[in-house]
Order: structure tokens, then C-alpha cells, then sequence
């Protein structure tokens, strides 16, 4: 993205200790949130703590979240893709195809994760090779991968997938822990593994930082920024397969508006929306949070509208406030 | 400025032979009365896409503006619900509007903070207040008075007022663009901060300046949809932002801001305000548009592409001066 707001952008350099230092105090600043908010749940709602009603609560979260690792590492090498709702719906409406022509579970699986790495595939060609600004080629992916859904769907929807399938949203692995809450734990570990322990995590942040140095030093910008897209892809297929598995159904409106809730989840993640900065802990915890605050309104019968402006206030206000009181101190 | 001319003769010959070819199978789509109605309905999108192009222009994207037009519009239809006249009316969902904008203006100004990150948020807000003010109810037209109604719709010199107001919109901000300083310091910013600063032009402030035009212009948005499609509920115009991105980006508005003119965005709006009313016309189904708009979005960039480095503009052209 080259959004800079201000003249003269100022590349953040996280190597310094006081910033790294920042930077872990940001992680705990959300894990501070994340308790209060589980404590305030928990007074406020006879219902809450109940080990099931929890379980059920991941599902605010986990399918988005999957998402939202891959678009971290993304943001964190200055790119964006906006296109990951329609990902899934295409993803999706690919999986109700295939399961009208008779597909057992195996192949809609393939099938849901082939077309989410195409779909990626398609932007990080558009953004890598020919060097289109990743937002408005993702709004116009956006648009295009919905309205093929829209094509093939019309006003009617996929149901009746076979009854294996089911397992992936619905399933439980043991006790109250869903198979979706599994695969969004290992994605976790995969994803902090890559950014934080692997040279390519390394290469991520140089190119979010300054692209042009980057290259300048041998790495090669354009296929991590196409490998980027790609994995956001194919995170957004897997997140189709349990969001579809989980409905039962498909329509070209599902996982309509993942986008903002998975840029929100990065951004609350001390993501810097410029690149060059941010951790999977922190996106993780952030999840939580929107997860907890989402489930705890609902108990508390808040409509889920309601429900979106706490969510849009707590996007600007986490990165408003610490902007403010060091405005303030200067 | 041949680059940026051509930009615009390509567009409008796409456009000239978009409306030749339905007319060769449709001739009366291309009939003056039904132009006009095709205009009059592409109107709500040239007004949102002349203050988003004000934006983009100046390196910001504001994706609030439909959710501004609805807030306001439920407003003005809550208001004249308890008999609240006419023209203040129309003054509160314009100043409403522009302080929607302001706020949208402020984050990025005061605190740095990335315009689309504040136009997400706030995006959720204005639309979930509609919600708060409301509780989800409709306001439907016959909850709705007769002058209320009535303006847009009214017919002055073949065309409605509402065509009329995007005429005149039309007219103001290509005024404010090119004849004013506000306008040059738009492209000034966009094109090159540093020298912006250089030049004595406030970024933030400019910047401000172009989210409280956009807001205002999507506040009037919101009394003329509301009042000409006689209903308001929380989600009218759901999804719009992205149409007026995407007029913007078929016109030619450069996303990295400073390039772009004011006859680029009208046409883009009309682009695809044409495909919409011709698509039930040729027989296809309405679900094509938002493929089609997808598919237009990504040529109009891969042919945006072409033109080089349009941060220079501004300096190439007091270069010829010179």
C-alpha cells in the first residue's frame, strides 16, 4: 500500500529497545483487555462460563482469525488484500459445484483449497508481477470473485452437503474443543513459526520496512509478495471449507464483510496498517478479544449492529488513544 | 497533460461504443428520455464519486461515504417525520454530512492515523447509529411528506432536480479543481507531499479539507436517496463505497493520489450506471453487474498502469511554463 498520510514517512524501526519494548507492552496491554473483558463477561452473564457456551464462542472468531494470520503477514510486508470475503464465497460456491456433481469429502476439501490458492494466485500476479497497487486490485477482485458466485448462485443456494463433511465446522476433536478451534491453533503455531523464527519471516518485514532496500540486498520482493498472497488464498480456503461446513449451505452473500473483521483483527493486533511491524501473538490475542467482546454483547442480547460499532470504536480507538496521550506528553 | 487528455478520449470512446453496441440491438435505450433516466439514476454515484475523487487525489480513500449518505438520510427522514421544513432539512443533512466527513477528516489529520483504518471504523459507526437512532425500524413512504418527496423528483427542463444537482456538483468541484487554490493544493499534496510542505500547504489540513467536502456531498446523497426511492432502513446503500471506489479507479483517479480529473470520475460513474440499466435491457442477469464492475476495475488499473510516476504532473506542467 503506499498510504502515508504524512510527509516524509517515517520507516519504524523496531530494532531499537525501547520499540521492541513497546511492542511487548502492546501484547500486554491486549492480554490486560482480554482478561477484563473475559471477568466482565463472566459477571455480567450467569451463562458465560459454561464450558459449551464457550466452545460455541470460538466460532466468532476461528474461521476469521485463520484469515487473519495470513492477511498479518501481508499488512506486515506493506500489502493488503480486501478480497478475502469473496475468496470464500467463491471458495465455497466451487465446493457446492463440485458437491452437485457428486464429490465425496475429500475432493470438496480439495477443491475449496485449490480454488482459494487460485483466487490468491490471481491477486499476487496482478500485485507482484505487474506491480498494481494491492488495494485497488483486491477491491476489483473482490467485486469479480463475488460476482461469479453471484453468476452461478443467483438468489438460490447450495445445500445438502454430505454428511462427512460436516465435520470440519461442526466436529469436535475431544470434550468441548471444535476441530475448527484445532486448525486455528496450528495455523497460529505455523504462522508465528514462519514470521517470527524463518529467514522468509525475516524477508517480510525488510520488504514491509523498505521495499526498495530490500531488493537492494538480494531478496526477491515479488515472489514473497505473490507466496504472500498466495497463502492468504489458501488460509481463506480453509476458512471456506469450515465456515461451509459449519452453515451446511452456501450463498454468494456468505463470509460477507470477513474483510473489515479480519483487517480489524490484524490492526487491533498491533499490526502497523504501513508494514514493517506487528506478531501473531498479538493477532492472536486480538481475536480473542473481538471473539469475547462479540459473545459477551450477544449474551447480553446487543444486536450484532450494536455489536459493530464497539468493534469499529475499538479499531480506531487503540490506535487513536496511544497516538493521543503521545501527542499529549510532547 | 496529452497523457492525461488521451486517459479521457479512451473512456469516453469506451463508453461511445458500450452505448453503440446495446443500441444496435436496443435502439431505445439510447433515446434521450431514457439517457436521462439512466443519468438521473447514476446521479447518487457522480456526487459520492466527486468528493472520494477529492480524496484519493490528496494519497486517502474514504470508505464511510455510503454509510454517511445512509446516516444522513435517515435523519432527514426521521426529521421530517416530526414536520421539520424543507430547506432545514436539506442545510442539517449537509452540514450533518460534512461533520461526518470532519470526523473522518480529523483522525487523519490530528493523529496520522492511515484513512483507511479510520474510514473501516467509522464505517461500522455512522451505519450502526443508524441502528441506535432507529432500533432497525423503516421509514416508508407513506411516512414520508409530500414536499419531502417530491424534490428530487421534481422535473425542471426535462430532466429532474435531482439530475440537476448532480449537474451542478459536476460544475462546482471541476471549478474548485482547477480554478482555485483548495483544488491545485488536492493535487499538490497527492502528488508530492514533501513538496507540498515546501510550498506552504498544510497536508493534514488538505486532506481535511477533502474528507469534509467528500461528507458533505454524501450527507445531500442521502436526503436525495432516500427521498426519490421514498424508503429509509439501516442498510441502503450497503456496499456502495465500493462502486465509488471503483467509478473513481475506471476514471482514472490515480490510487497513489495526485493524478485525475473531474470529467475521469463522471465518466466512470457512468460507466457503470450504464451497465447497470443495460444489463436487464440486453437480458442479462442483474447478478453479472458486480462481476462485470470487478472485471472493469482491474482493466481500468492494469491500463492505469501505463502512466508513469504521476507524481510529477504538477511540475511538468510548470516545466512547460517555464
Amino acid at each position: 500500500m503506499t498510504h502515508s498520510p504524512q510527509p516524509g514517512r517515517v520507516i519504524p524501526d523496531r530494532l531499537t529497545s525501547p520499540a521492541s519494548r513497546a511492542l511487548k507492552s502492546w501484547e500486554a496491554l491486549l492480554a490486560v483487555v482480554a482478561v477484563t473483558i473475559f471477568l466482565l463477561n463472566a459477571w455480567a452473564s450467569p451463562y458465560f462460563l459454561d464450558p459449551w457456551n464457550l466452545s460455541d464462542a470460538t466460532f466468532n472468531f476461528t474461521e476469521k482469525a485463520m484469515i487473519a494470520f495470513a492477511m498479518a503477514l501481508l499488512i506486515v510486508s506493506g500489502e493488503i488484500d480486501l478480497s478475502v470475503g469473496a475468496i470464500v464465497a467463491l471458495a465455497s460456491t466451487a465446493m457446492g459445484v463440485a458437491m452437485g456433481m457428486g464429490a465425496p469429502t475429500p475432493v470438496l476439501v480439495a477443491v475449496g483449497l485449490a480454488t482459494g490458492l487460485a483466487c490468491g494466485a490471481f491477486n499476487g500476479v496482478l500485485v507482484a508481477r505487474f506491480g498494481l497497487p494491492s488495494i485497488v486490485v483486491t477491491i476489483g477482485t473482490m467485486s469479480l470473485f463475488r460476482g461469479i458466485s453471484y453468476i452461478v448462485l443467483g438468489d438460490r443456494a447450495f445445500t445438502g452437503y454430505p454428511a462427512g463433511f460436516a465435520w470440519f465446522g461442526q466436529g469436535y476433536v475431544f470434550w468441548v474443543v471444535t476441530v475448527e478451534l484445532v486448525i486455528f491453533a496450528l495455523s497460529a503455531i505455523v504462522f508465528a513459526v514462519l514470521l517470527h523464527r524463518t529467514s522468509f519471516g525475516r524477508t517480510v518485514y525488510a520488504i514491509g520496512n523498505n521495499a526498495t532496500a530490500a531488493r537492494f540486498s538480494g531478496i526477491r520482493v515479488d515472489r514473497v509478495r505473490f507466496i504472500l498472497f498466495l497463502l492468504t488464498g489458501l488460509m481463506s480456503g480453509i476458512a471456506a471449507v469450515c465456515l461451509t461446513s459449519r452453515l451446511g449451505s452456501t450463498r454468494p452473500s456468505i463470509a460477507a464483510g470477513f474483510e473489515l473483521e479480519v483487517v480489524t483483527i490484524v490492526v487491533l493486533g498491533g499490526v502497523s496498517i504501513l508494514g514493517g511491524s506487528g506478531t501473531i501473538p498479538g493477532v492472536v490475542l486480538a481475536a480473542f478479544v473481538l471473539g469475547l467482546v462479540t459473545f459477551g454483547l450477544g449474551l447480553l442480547n446487543v444486536p450484532g449492529i450494536v455489536m459493530s460499532i464497539v468493534v469499529g470504536l475499538l479499531l480506531i480507538g487503540v490506535i487513536a488513544v496511544p497516538r493521543l496521550i503521545s501527542k499529549l506528553r510532547t | 497533460m496529452s497523457l492525461l487528455k488521451s486517459r479521457e478520449v479512451v473512456l469516453g470512446g469506451v463508453i461511445v461504443l458500450l452505448l453503440a453496441a446495446i443500441a444496435s440491438r436496443f435502439p431505445g435505450f439510447v433515446a434521450p428520455a431514457n439517457l436521462g433516466r439512466v443519468f438521473t439514476d447514476t446521479s447518487p454515484l457522480i456526487l459520492l464519486a466527486l468528493g472520494q475523487m477529492a480524496v484519493i487525489l490528496t494519497k486517502c480513500i474514504d470508505l464511510s461515504v455510503a454509510a454517511n449518505l445512509a446516516l444522513c438520510g435517515m435523519v432527514a427522514a426521521l426529521m421530517d417525520g416530526m414536520g421539520v421544513p424543507m430547506p432545514v432539512i436539506l442545510g442539517t443533512v449537509v452540514v450533518m454530512g460534512a461533520g461526518l466527513g470532519a470526523i473522518n477528516g480529523a483522525l487523519v489529520w490530528g493523529l496520522g492515523i492511515p484513512s483507511i483504518v479510520v474510514t473501516l471504523g467509522t464505517m461500522t459507526i455512522y451505519r450502526g447509529t443508524i441502528f441506535l437512532l432507529t432500533e432497525g425500524a423503516w421509514i416508508n413512504a407513506h411516512q414520508m411528506s409530500d414536499a419531502f418527496k417530491a424534490v428530487p423528483r421534481q422535473v425542471i427542463l426535462g430532466l429532474p432536480v435531482m439530475a440537476w444537482i448532480a449537474v451542478a456538483a459536476i460544475a462546482g468541484v471541476a471549478v474548485l479543481m482547477t480554478r482555485t487554490a483548495l483544488g491545485r493544493a488536492f493535487y499538490a499534496v497527492g502528488g508530492n507531499p514533501h513538496a507540498a510542505v515546501y510550498t506552504g500547504i498544510s497536508v493534514g489540513r488538505t486532506q481535511f479539507a477533502a474528507f469534509v467536502l467528500a461528507g458533505a456531498l454524501a450527507g445531500l446523497t442521502g436526503y436525495l436517496w432516500v427521498a426519490r426511492y421514498a424508503v429509509a432502513y439501516v442498510d441502503i446503500a450497503g456496499g456502495f463505497e465500493l462502486d465509488v471506489v471503483a467509478a473513481c479507479v475506471i476514471g482514472g483517479i490515480a490510487i497513489a493520489g495526485g493524478a485525475g480529473t473531474v470529467a475521469g470520475a463522471v465518466m466512470g460513474a457512468l460507466f457503470l450506471g450504464i451497465i447497470k440499466n443495460a444489463l436487464p435491457v440486453v437480458g442479462i442477469s442483474p447478478f453479472w453487474q458486480m462481476a462485470i464492475s470487478g472485471a472493469a476495475i482491474l482493466a481500468a488499473i492494469a491500463f492505469n498502469a501505463r502512466r508513469r510516476d504521476p507524481g510529477r504532473i504538477i511540475l511538468k506542467r510548470a516545466e512547460v511554463r517555464a
